[in-house]
C-alpha cells in the first residue's frame, strides 16, 4: 500500500491523531545558546532556531516525538516548520537546510517505525512546510501595493529544496501548514507536484489553512471555501485548519470544511487563545472537550494540537474521541469551482 | 453579498479590463496609469461581472510586465479580488506569468491545439498544476474552426486528449469561436447558427464542459453603433444560452433585456443571427442607421394638490403613496428647515403617523402602506447626505429610532416577499431594519446583530428545510450567549414548531409572528422597558403549554408501517388512464403570458398582501374592498405592461413516462436503460374504519402504468427588481414578485390542463372554467415534493434530473431544495381518477428507517429531510 492508501485505510476505521506543539515542549528543556549552536560554527546567534536542534541536540526533538507517540499519536510532524532557505537566512544557516530536513525526517521516521513495530498500529510521518515569513499576495510596502518581496518561482524553489530533503529522510506526506497566504501554498503545491513527478510516484500532500479573523479568512483574504477551490487540484490527502485561534473559534469553519471537501479533514487548533502574558493555558480536558464536539458531529478525521498543546493535550484528545466514528467523506457534485477571495460555483 | 458560493446559470465576464476590447483601458495602461485602470476593474465587479477578464495583448506593450503588475495591484483590492480572474492572452508565457500572481482559482483564456497536441497538453498540465480552469479555443493545426462540423470535431478531439491526462472535465470551457456576421460576405452568414448548433452537440458529447464566447466579434460590422451592437449581443445570447453557452465576455453594465429591444430591430438581428434568409444582413445594415444614438423621454403631469402647502403635499404624497414629486417637495422643506433632520422629524414623520394611524385602525392596508413607505424612503434617501454633512459639522449623532432589527431569509431559502413586507412595515413604524437579504448563513446573522448592536433578530423562510435552519440559528445564538429576542415568521413557520423546536434551542425570547400586521406590536413590546418582561413571560408560558399539550397527545396513534400498508388505498385499476398520446419529455421555452393570465388564481395574491377574502368577492368587501380593488388595479396595470413589454418569460417542461408500482416505490422508466425509483411515504396515523392509510404509490398500478412530472418557472424578473430597487420602490418590487409567483402557479394549472387534454389526453373533452380549475374539479392530481402528500423535498433533484429541468427550464435548486428563480412550481402528475390530495403527516421511526433504505441514504440523512414529519 502507498502511504496515501494506508492513511485512508486507517482513517476509515477511526479518528486519527496527529501530534502537538514542539515550541512549548522545547522550552521545558531550558536550552541556552550553546545548546542550539553546537559545534556548527555559525556566525549568527542560534537561540530560538528550534529546527536546528536536529543537528545540535537531536535528543530534544526525538524525545518530543516519543512523548507524542506515547500519548497516542498516529502521525508525527517533522520539526521543520522553519527549515527553509528563507527562514534559515535569519540564522545564517541557509547552507544547512538540506541537513536539517534530512535528519529531522530520518529521526521521525525511525521513531514512527519503532512504535509501529511495537504494537502493529501504523504510524505516519508528515514533513512540515511552514509558510515562510514572505508573502506572494501582499505588499509589505503600504505605498506600493503592487510590490512583492518574493516571486512565485523563487518560493517554489525554496520549497522544492526542503521537500527533496524531507523525502530523502523518509516522510510519507508533505504537510503544507499554517497557510496564511494561499498563493504561497500554491507555490508549495507546485513544488510538491514537481518533486513527485521527479520521483515518479505519488507524493501525497496535506494542507492546513490558518485563519486570521473570526469571519473565517486567512491573511490573503480567502474564505475557507475559496481556499478549498484554490488548492483542490493538489488532491490533498487531508485538508484542514491549524493554529489560528482555539478550537472554540474554529468551530463554524470546521463545519463548513467538513461539508465541502471530498478528502480527510485534519484540524489541530491552539490550546485556546493566549493569555495576557502570551502563554497558552487552556487545560487538556478543555481542549479535548471542544474538539470532541466536532467528532460528535462527524466532522473530523484527524485531530491534534498546535501552539501551546502538550502530550497531555494529545492524551486527553485520544481519550475523548476514541469511541467516536470518523467522518465519512462526502461526494460533492461535479461542478466548476472557481475562486477569487470568495468561492464561485458554476451551475452544472 | 454574502461569502457563500454564487451558483449561477450564466456567467458575465467583465471585458473592460481588456486592452483589445476597451480603448479607454488601453489608453490607461499605455500611459502607465494603473490606479485608474484598477478603478475600471472595480466598476466591472460593481456592475455585476462575476469574473473579470484581464488581457494585455498589445503590440506596443510589454504584456508580461503589464499583466503581472495589474494582477498584483487588484490582488490588493478585496472588492475586486473577491471574484475569480480570467487570465487572457494569446501568449503562453504571459498566461503563465499571470498564473504565478493569482491566488484563487482563475480561468486561463486560452489554450488550443494550434501548435499541435503535445504543446496543448503541456499547457493543460501546467494549468492543472497551478490550479486553473481553461478556455479551449476550437483551433487546431489546420486552423480555426468555422463550420459546425469543424467546431465539433476539434472540441471533441481536445476533450479526449484532456481526459487522457486526467484533466477535470468540469474545468474545461470551450470557445467554439464567435465570428462576425452581416459582413456582406455570403460565407459568413451562417456563423451564428454554426456556433449555436455546435454548442448543442458538443455539450452532449463532452459531459461537464462549459462554453464561452467573445460577443464583440459578432457585431464587428457595426462598430460605432452601440444600440445595434447591444441588440445583436442580447439576441445572440437569447438563442445561444439555451443551447448551452454559459459564459460570455461582455460589458456587464451594457446588456439589453431581450424583451425590451425594439421589435423591429430585434427581428432584424434575429434574422441575421439565425440566418433566416440571404437578405437579412442588408436589412439590418439599412435599419441600423435609424438606431444610432436613440433614447426616449417620458412626460409627466401635475395635479391640483400640487398647489397646497408643502407639508400638506408631503402628507398627501405619503398617504396616497405618490412618489412623483417627493424629492422636490422634500428639498423645498429642507431649504425651509434649520437642520435637514427636522424634515424627517417634522413633516415626514407627521405624514407617516397619519399612515400609521390609518393602518392601525384598519383604514389602510398593507399594499398602500408599502407604497407610502416607498415615498418615505425616497425622501429619506434625498436627505441622508445632508444629514451626514450636518452631523459632521456639529459632531452630533442623528435621531435614534425605536429599535434596530436584523432581518434575514435563512440559508438555503430564497423567498423574501413576506420578509420585505414586514421590513417595510417596521420601518414605517420607526424601527431601523438591517435587511441581510436571502440565503443568509447563521454566522452572518449573528455577526450583523453584534456589529449593529441590534435589539432583535427576525428570521424568515418559506420552505420546510428552513425550519431546521432556524433551529440552527437559535442554537448558535445560544452558543454565542446572546439574549436578544428572536422573531420567527414565514409561511411554513408556526407557533407549534416555534414552541416545540426553536424556543427550546435558545435562552432568549423567541416569538412566532403570524403576519406583518402583528410585527409592529410584537417589536414595539419587545423594546419597551415596561411591558416587555410580562409579554416575554406570557409567550414563554403559552409555548410551554403547547409543548405540554403536545407531549400529552401521546405517540399511540401511529401504526406500524406494515399495518399501515395493509390498510393501503385500493384503487380500481380498471379506471387507470391509458398510454399518453405523446410520451417523453416536452419543453415549452416561452409560453404566452397572455394565455396564462386567465389562469391566475387571485385569492392567494391577496393573501400575500394580507388581505383576507376570496376573489372576486374581496373586491366588494366592506372592510378591505377598496384597498383590494386598488391593489387589483395596480396588479392589472403591471400585468398589462409586463405582458406587452415582455418582461418575463414562462418556461416549462413536462415528462410522461411508463412506470410501475413496487411496494411504496414508484419505478419510473425514464429512457432506454434508465430506471428511477421514487420512494413515497405513507400515512401512519390510525384511521377510523373504512379510511385508508394513503400513499401516492397507491394510485399506480403494479402491472404497469404511467406517471408524469413537470417544472415551470417565470424568468427575467431580476433586471426589473433591480430597477425598482434603484428607484427605492418596494411596492412595485413586491407587486412584481407576487405576480411572478401567480404566473408560475397559473402556468402549472395551464400546463396540467394541457397535459390532461392533449399530451396525455385522458380527459380530452374536459371543459372547465377557471373557477372549477381552482377548485380542482378535474381528474388527476399534481402533488409537489415538499408538500403534504409528498413531504420530502429531496425528491426534487430526482424529478429535475428526470426532466433535465435545469437545462430545459433554467431552474436550479439551492442546497435546501428551494427553486431559483423563486417563481417556480414543480411536481408529479397522477392520472388515476381516484387520485386525491392528502397529507402524510407524522411518520414513525420504522417508516423512516425503511424509507432511508429505499432512498439509499443513511437514517440520519433521511431524518434530517423528514424532520418536520417526525415526532
Amino acid at each position: 500500500m502507498t502511504p496515501r492508501e494506508k492513511l485512508l485505510a486507517e482513517a476509515a476505521k477511526r479518528i486519527l491523531i496527529t501530534d502537538g506543539a514542539f515550541g512549548t515542549e522545547i522550552q521545558n528543556w531550558k536550552l541556552d545558546e550553546a545548546d542550539y549552536a553546537g559545534s556548527l560554527g555559525l556566525s549568527h546567534d542560534q537561540k530560538g532556531n528550534n529546527d536546528i536542534l536536529a543537528l545540535t541536540r537531536p535528543e530534544v526533538p526525538s524525545s518530543i516525538h516519543r512523548a507524542y507517540f506515547e500519548a497516542g499519536a498516529d502521525i508525527a510532524e517533522t520539526n521543520t516548520f522553519s527549515a527553509n532557505r528563507i527562514s534559515q537566512a535569519d540564522y545564517g544557516a541557509e547552507h544547512l537546510v538540506r541537513d536539517i530536513n534530512v535528519e529531522s525526517a530520518k529521526m521521525a521516521r525511525a521513531i514512527a517505525d519503532e512504535f509501529e513495530a511495537k504494537d502493529g498500529r501504523p504510524r505516519f510521518v508528515a514533513g512540515a512546510l511552514g509558510p515562510t515569513n514572505k508573502t506572494l499576495s501582499l505588499s509589505p510596502d503600504v505605498n506600493d501595493p503592487g510590490y512583492r518581496e518574493i516571486d512565485f518561482d523563487t518560493l517554489k524553489d525554496v520549497y522544492r529544496e526542503q521537500i527533496d530533503a524531507l523525502v530523502e529522510g523518509g516522510i510519507d506526506f508533505v504537510l503544507i501548514e499554517t497557510v496564511f497566504d494561499t498563493l504561497n501554498a500554491k507555490a508549495a503545491v507546485m513544488a510538491s507536484i514537481e518533486a513527485g513527478e521527479a520521483l515518479g510516484r505519488d507524493l501525497p500532500i496535506m494542507l492546513s489553512m490558518t485563519l486570521t479573523d473570526l469571519s473565517g479568512r486567512n491573511l490573503s483574504g480567502h474564505t475557507v471555501e475559496a481556499f478549498w477551490h484554490a488548492i483542490r487540484h493538489a488532491k490533498p490527502v487531508t485538508i484542514g485548519l491549524n493554529c489560528s485561534f482555539g478550537a472554540e473559534q474554529l468551530r463554524p469553519h470546521v463545519k463548513t470544511m467538513s461539508a465541502l471537501c471530498d478528502t480527510l479533514i485534519m484540524v489541530y487548533p491552539n490550546a485556546g487563545l493566549p493569555n495576557e502574558l502570551g502563554a497558552y493555558d487552556e487545560a487538556p480536558a478543555t481542549t479535548a472537550a471542544l474538539v470532541r464536539e466536532w467528532a460528535d458531529q462527524g466532522q473530523v478525521n484527524v485531530l491534534g494540537g498546535c501552539c501551546g498543546s502538550t502530550p497531555e493535550h494529545i492524551r486527553a484528545i485520544v481519550e475523548a474521541v476514541k469511541d467516536l466514528p470518523p467522518r465519512a467523506i462526502p461526494t460533492p457534485e461535479v461542478r466548476t469551482r472557481l475562486a477569487g477571495l470568495e468561492p464561485f460555483v458554476m451551475a452544472a | 453579498m454574502t461569502t457563500t458560493s454564487t451558483s449561477t446559470a450564466f456567467v458575465n465576464i467583465g471585458e473592460r479590463t481588456n486592452v483589445t476590447g476597451s480603448a479607454a483601458f488601453k489608453k490607461l495602461i499605455m500611459a502607465g496609469d494603473y490606479a485608474k485602470a484598477v478603478e475600471v476593474a472595480r466598476q466591472q465587479v460593481e456592475n455585476g461581472a462575476q469574473v473579470i477578464d484581464v488581457n494585455m495583448d498589445e503590440g506596443l506593450l510589454d504584456a508580461h510586465e503589464a499583466m503581472t503588475t495589474f494582477l498584483k495591484l487588484i490582488a490588493a483590492e478585496p472588492d475586486i479580488a473577491r471574484v475569480p480572474v480570467m487570465i487572457d492572452s494569446s501568449k503562453w508565457d504571459v498566461i503563465e506569468a499571470g498564473l504565478k500572481c493569482v491566488s484563487g482559482k482563475p480561468i486561463v483564456n486560452s489554450i488550443s491545439m494550434k501548435e499541435g497536441v503535445p504543446q496543448f497538453l503541456e499547457h493543460a498540465r501546467k494549468c492543472m498544476a497551478y490550479g486553473a480552469a481553461v478556455v479551449v479555443m476550437a483551433f487546431d493545426e489546420v486552423g480555426q474552426a468555422d463550420t459546425k462540423e469543424r467546431k465539433i470535431e476539434i472540441c471533441e478531439r481536445a476533450y479526449k486528449e484532456l481526459m487522457g491526462i486526467g484533466f477535470p472535465p468540469e474545468d474545461i470551457i470551450f470557445d467554439p469561436n464567435v465570428f462576425a456576421v452581416a459582413t456582406g460576405i455570403e460565407e459568413h452568414n451562417n456563423y451564428g447558427v454554426d456556433f449555436i448548433e455546435a454548442v448543442k452537440v458538443i455539450k452532449q458529447r463532452c459531459p461537464h464542459v462549459h462554453f464561452s464566447g467573445g460577443l464583440s466579434n459578432l457585431s464587428f460590422s457595426f462598430r460605432g453603433n452601440e444600440p445595434v451592437r447591444r441588440a445583436m449581443h442580447s439576441v445572440f445570447l437569447y438563442h445561444a444560452i439555451p443551447a448551452g453557452l454559459d459564459m460570455a465576455i461582455v460589458n456587464a453594465g451594457q446588456l439589453d433585456v431581450y424583451d425590451t429591444i425594439d421589435p423591429e430591430l430585434r427581428t432584424a438581428c434575429e434574422d441575421v443571427i439565425l440566418n433566416r434568409d440571404s437578405e437579412a444582413g442588408d436589412r439590418l445594415v439599412a435599419l441600423a442607421e435609424k438606431f444610432r444614438g436613440t433614447d426616449a423621454v417620458a412626460e409627466k403631469q401635475a395635479a391640483e394638490w400640487r398647489g397646497w402647502a408643502v407639508e400638506k403635499r408631503l402628507e398627501h404624497a405619503l398617504v396616497k403613496g405618490i412618489d412623483q414629486h417627493v424629492v422636490e417637495d422634500t428639498e423645498e422643506c429642507r431649504l425651509k428647515a434649520d437642520k435637514p433632520i427636522e424634515v424627517i422629524e417634522g413633516p415626514l414623520m407627521d405624514g407617516m403617523n397619519v399612515v400609521g394611524d390609518l393602518f392601525g385602525s384598519g383604514k389602510m392596508f398593507l399594499p398602500q402602506v408599502v407604497k407610502s413607505a416607498r415615498v418615505m424612503k425616497k425622501a429619506v434617501a434625498h436627505l441622508l447626505p445632508y444629514i451626514e454633512a450636518a452631523k459632521e459639522a456639529d459632531g452630533l449623532s442623528g435621531a435614534k429610532g425605536k429599535g434596530k432589527i436584523i432581518m434575514a431569509t435563512v440559508k438555503g431559502d430564497v423567498h423574501d416577499i413576506g420578509k420585505n413586507i414586514v421590513g417595510v412595515v417596521l420601518q414605517c413604524n420607526g424601527f431601523e431594519v438591517v435587511d441581510l437579504g436571502v440565503m443568509v448563513p447563521w454566522s452572518k446573522i449573528l455577526e450583523a446583530a453584534n456589529e449593529n448592536d441590534a435589539d432583535m433578530i427576525g428570521l424568515s423562510g418559506l420552505i420546510t428545510p428552513s425550519l431546521d435552519e432556524m433551529v440552527t440559528v437559535a442554537e448558535e445564538m445560544k452558543r454565542a450567549n446572546m439574549s436578544m429576542p428572536l422573531l420567527i415568521g414565514g409561511a411554513t413557520t408556526s407557533k407549534v414548531h416555534t414552541a416545540l423546536r426553536i424556543a427550546p434551542a435558545y435562552d432568549g425570547p423567541v416569538v412566532h409572528v403570524l403576519d406583518a400586521s402583528r410585527a409592529v406590536g410584537v417589536a414595539t413590546t419587545l423594546v419597551s422597558d415596561t411591558i416587555r418582561d410580562d409579554y416575554v413571560a406570557k409567550v414563554a408560558a403559552e409555548y410551554e403549554a403547547v409543548r405540554v399539550a403536545r407531549a400529552n397527545k401521546g405517540q399511540s396513534e401511529l401504526l406500524p408501517i406494515e399495518t399501515a400498508r395493509d390498510n393501503a388505498f385500493e384503487a380500481d385499476m380498471s379506471l387507470k388512464p391509458g398510454k399518453p398520446r405523446m410520451p417523453g419529455v416536452h419543453t415549452f421555452p416561452d409560453w404566452d403570458l397572455k394565455d396564462l393570465r386567465q389562469y391566475i388564481d387571485w385569492t392567494p395574491f391577496f393573501r400575500a398582501w394580507e388581505l383576507a377574502g376570496n376573489y372576486p368577492a374581496i373586491l366588494e368587501d366592506k372592510v378591505v374592498g377598496e384597498s383590494a380593488t386598488s391593489l387589483f388595479a395596480d396588479a392589472q396595470k403591471m400585468l398589462d405592461k409586463l405582458i406587452d413589454e415582455k418582461w418575463l418569460k414562462a418556461r416549462g417542461v413536462v415528462g410522461l413516462w411508463p412506470c410501475r408500482r413496487k411496494g411504496d416505490d414508484i419505478i419510473v422508466h425514464v429512457e432506454d436503460e434508465k430506471h428511477v425509483t421514487l420512494p413515497m411515504l405513507r400515512q401512519q396515523i390510525a384511521k377510523r374504519e373504512g379510511r385508508a392509510n394513503m400513499c401516492l404509490a397507491d394510485f399506480i398500478d403494479r402491472d404497469g402504468d404511467w406517471i408524469g412530472g413537470f417544472a415551470v418557472s417565470i424568468h427575467g424578473i431580476e433586471p426589473h427588481l433591480a430597477r425598482f430597487k434603484n428607484a427605492i420602490d418596494d411596492y412595485s418590487d413586491i407587486l412584481l414578485k407576487a405576480l411572478a409567483d401567480r404566473l408560475a402557479e397559473a402556468f402549472a394549472e395551464r400546463l396540467h390542463h394541457f397535459v390532461r387534454t392533449a399530451l396525455w389526453g385522458y380527459a380530452e373533452g374536459e371543459q372547465l372554467t377557471n373557477e372549477a380549475l381552482i377548485k380542482e374539479q378535474y381528474r388527476g392530481i399534481r402533488p409537489a415534493p415538499g408538500y403534504p402528500a409528498c413531504p420530502e423535498h429531496s425528491l426534487k433533484p430526482i424529478l429535475f434530473d428526470m426532466l433535465n429541468a435545469h437545462k430545459n427550464t433554467g431552474v436550479s435548486l439551492t442546497e435546501s431544495f428551494a427553486m431559483l428563480p423563486t417563481a417556480a412550481v414543480s411536481g408529479f402528475y397522477f392520472g388515476h381518477p381516484q387520485a386525491e390530495y392528502f397529507g402524510v403527516a407524522r411518520v414513525g421511526r420504522d417508516q423512516l428507517e425503511d424509507y432511508a433504505a429505499r432512498r439509499g441514504v443513511s437514517v440520519e440523512q433521511a431524518g434530517r429531510w423528514l424532520r418536520p414529519n417526525l415526532d
